[in-house]
């Protein structure tokens, strides 16, 4: 799947990558993957014919002198080997996603189960008005339904935004909002962070060094994000701030309009995806009119940086600085997730936006990373998360649902593979979190305390 | 791994709708559907042991139809070994992991007359349980790769024995012995169908080329 991205050096990768995942909502990054299958099949067929031609004149010349009615065949067969590649690429692809959204997972989980001030009760967002402190049931689920209609109205309303803003070309107020969030996130929300954690573990920390070191892990962090810096430590980055996201998240959501919010989100991923008159796909589509890669941002990459040591220098010096570009709307996005929606737009990053003459030789083998939109992080986080948070103090909810997490990404990038256009990453792996959560937390749990309770093993 | 899941999570809702339409005060009963509930799921469990297989082996034609040599990149035997370890590691997981939770916390084993060995005999089933559920993998496939029914009866059989013998705890030599010899023979029976035998042995052991 992602691998076509590599040979298809447009910018239209981005485009489509971005499209696929952005869904409105700040923090999460819908499918970008989508967005990347669709540039690249878009693109395999342009690039096939270039790319057999460089990388298969070697096979093409000893083929020789074929007859006409053997370039068809070998045509197809060619076709093959990159439908072969793509699936061997498409696995690795999948390993290499497995690995940051279970980090996330972990840092998450273990956040909720030692640091308590992430599980008390201390207010909600704005967005979320009605209290679920309620004598009824009826009124609880009422006022749970409500919260949710309004955040993901807010949702819809900030990528709609994005979307005009994108279209009618202020890149510099999105630039700036970007920047904002980020700002706001990785130096305010990590101070709360460390000041929880080091409250936990009873460990005394003067200002001064606290003060040095917040300075330094978020202003590195903001160069990595929006800027250069090495391919892993941009990757923590974005771990670390998808957490910090899903923290606050779980933390202020109330419990009922989580589960419902977490529902209702994978749905709307769902539409705003796929339907032709979706803001993602319009985002998209307006920026492969322009031929300009949409905004990287909030788009968790696999495989960017190694472009910068490329041979071509034209193609190196673009390559970065589009990446920071992205980067840098990507993590503003994310970070004003609870704020807007646009954060899922700026989700796909084109990793290396224009090549127009590349040794797809030297390419072929690296270039193949593979884009996950930070919202995507963040939203799969706080299921795992609350799982860990309300679960009645019970393990197996939460490896539950971080196996069926994980069952649900594999299974998009299959349908990713097959169908070869942007599609959301949310729907599947959500639902079947909160499938496994509710039956986990309800029928297996008892079940398992009885077994346990007699030592008996199934 | 998910196919186990999902295995545990059937059994447990009919277990659980069992239990809803019996009486809770009556331990006999409670105990029987315990049982029935145990049993079940040792039956689930293969079936979707079974299930498993019928998706790998499509998966396994696409590769090959897909490859240019007609070999697939992976082996039935390779999938069966990890289909095997990931049907363990979930069990195993969901064996102990609250137990290991429960064990940082401050406590007494036994404190009301059980077993003071609770945690060690609960661990050493969980460590008999992967590993046997790894050597099943193996054999279940090779049994359904050719067509040999008997193998596949005597992995559901041997799983039912383990799951009854656990029936005997607390007297820990009534489960624990038999499922390390049933293990042990488990073991080299896979050995020898993986294609091992006693030379290929000796030359590891004995580090000659």
């Amino acid at each position: 799947m992602i691998t076509f991205m590599n040979n298809s050096d447009s910018e239209e990768e981005p485009c489509n990558e971005r499209t696929s995942l952005m869904s409105a909502e700040s923090p999460p990054v819908p499918s970008y993957q989508d967005g990347l299958q669709a540039s690249e099949a878009g693109e395999a067929q342009a690039h096939r014919k270039r790319r057999t031609g460089s990388s298969r004149s070697p096979n093409n010349i000893a083929d020789g002198d074929t007859s006409d009615s053997g370039v068809p065949v070998r045509e197809s067969v060619l076709e093959n080997e990159e439908e072969e590649l793509t699936l061997k690429y498409g696995a690795k692809h999948v390993i290499m996603l497995f690995v940051p959204v279970t980090l996330c997972m972990i840092v998450v989980v273990a956040t909720i189960k030692s640091v308590r001030f992430y599980t008390e009760k201390n207010g909600q967002l704005i967005y979320t008005p009605f209290s679920e402190d309620t004598p009824s049931v009826g009124q609880r689920l009422l006022n749970s339904v409500l919260n949710t209609i309004i955040m993901i109205s807010v949702i819809v309303v900030m990528t709609v935004f994005l979307v005009l803003l994108y279209k009618y070309r202020c890149y510099k107020f999105i630039h700036g909002w970007l920047i904002l969030s980020s700002l706001m996130l990785l130096f305010l929300f990590t101070y709360i962070y460390l000041g929880e954690v080091l409250k936990t573990y009873n460990v005394a920390m003067d200002y001064p060094t606290l003060f040095l070191v917040i300075w330094n892990f978020g202003a590195v962090g903001m160069i990595c994000i929006h800027w250069k810096g090495p391919l892993q430590l941009q990757q923590a980055y974005l771990i670390m701030i998808s957490a910090l996201m899903a923290l606050v998240f779980i933390k202020y959501l109330p419990e009922w309009s989580a589960w419902v919010i977490l529902g209702a989100i994978s749905i709307y991923d769902l539409m705003a995806v796929l339907c032709p008159k979706g803001p993602l796909r319009m985002l998209v589509e307006t920026a492969q009119e322009r031929n300009e890669p949409i905004f990287p941002a909030l788009i968790y990459s696999s495989a960017m940086m190694w472009t910068v040591g490329m041979a071509k220098p034209d193609t190196a010096s673009r390559g970065p600085s589009q990446q920071t570009w992205d980067a840098a709307e990507d993590g503003r996005e994310n970070h004003r997730s609870p704020l807007h929606a646009d954060s899922q737009m700026s989700e796909t990053r084109s990793p290396v936006p224009t090549r127009p003459t590349t040794s797809f030789e030297e390419l072929e083998e690296e270039e193949r990373g593979v884009k996950l939109g930070l919202g995507d992080f963040i939203f799969y986080s706080v299921l795992v998360g609350k799982a860990a948070a309300t679960a009645s103090g019970d393990w197996n909810t939460t490896l539950a649902c971080f196996v069926a997490i994980l069952i649900g990404l594999c299974l998009t990038l299959l349908l990713l593979a097959v169908f070869k256009k942007a599609l959301p990453a949310l729907p599947i792996s959500i639902t079947f979190g909160l499938v496994f959560y509710f039956s986990t937390d309800n029928l297996v749990r008892p079940f398992m305390d009885t077994l346990a309770f007699h030592q008996l093993y199934i | 791994a998910f196919f186990w899941l999902v295995s545990l999570l059937l059994s447990s809702l009919i277990w659980f709708v069992a239990v809803k339409a019996s009486d809770p005060r009556d331990e006999a009963l409670q105990k029987g559907l315990l049982i029935f509930g145990v049993m079940f799921s040792v039956l689930l469990q293969e079936a979707f042991r079974f299930l498993y297989y019928k998706l790998l082996r499509k998966a396994i034609e696409g590769l090959v139809a897909l490859s240019e040599d007609g070999c697939s990149p992976i082996s039935i035997q390779q999938m069966a070994y990890v289909a095997g370890v990931g049907f363990g590691l979930m069990s195993g997981a969901f064996s102990m992991i609250n137990l290991l939770a429960d064990a940082l916390g401050p406590g007494t084993v036994g404190i009301h007359g059980d077993s003071q060995l609770y945690f060690l005999t609960s661990a050493f089933m969980t460590m008999v349980l992967i590993f046997l559920h790894t050597f099943w993998g193996i054999l279940f496939f090779h049994g359904c790769e050719h067509r040999r029914w008997w193998e596949i009866v005597a992995v559901v059989v041997m799983h039912l024995a383990v799951s009854g013998s656990t029936f005997f705890n607390p007297l820990y030599v009534g489960s624990l012995v038999p499922s390390y010899l049933l293990m042990a023979i488990a073991a080299t029976w896979a050995y020898l169908l993986s294609g091992g035998s006693v030379q290929n042995l000796r030359r590891f052991l004995l580090c000659e080329s």
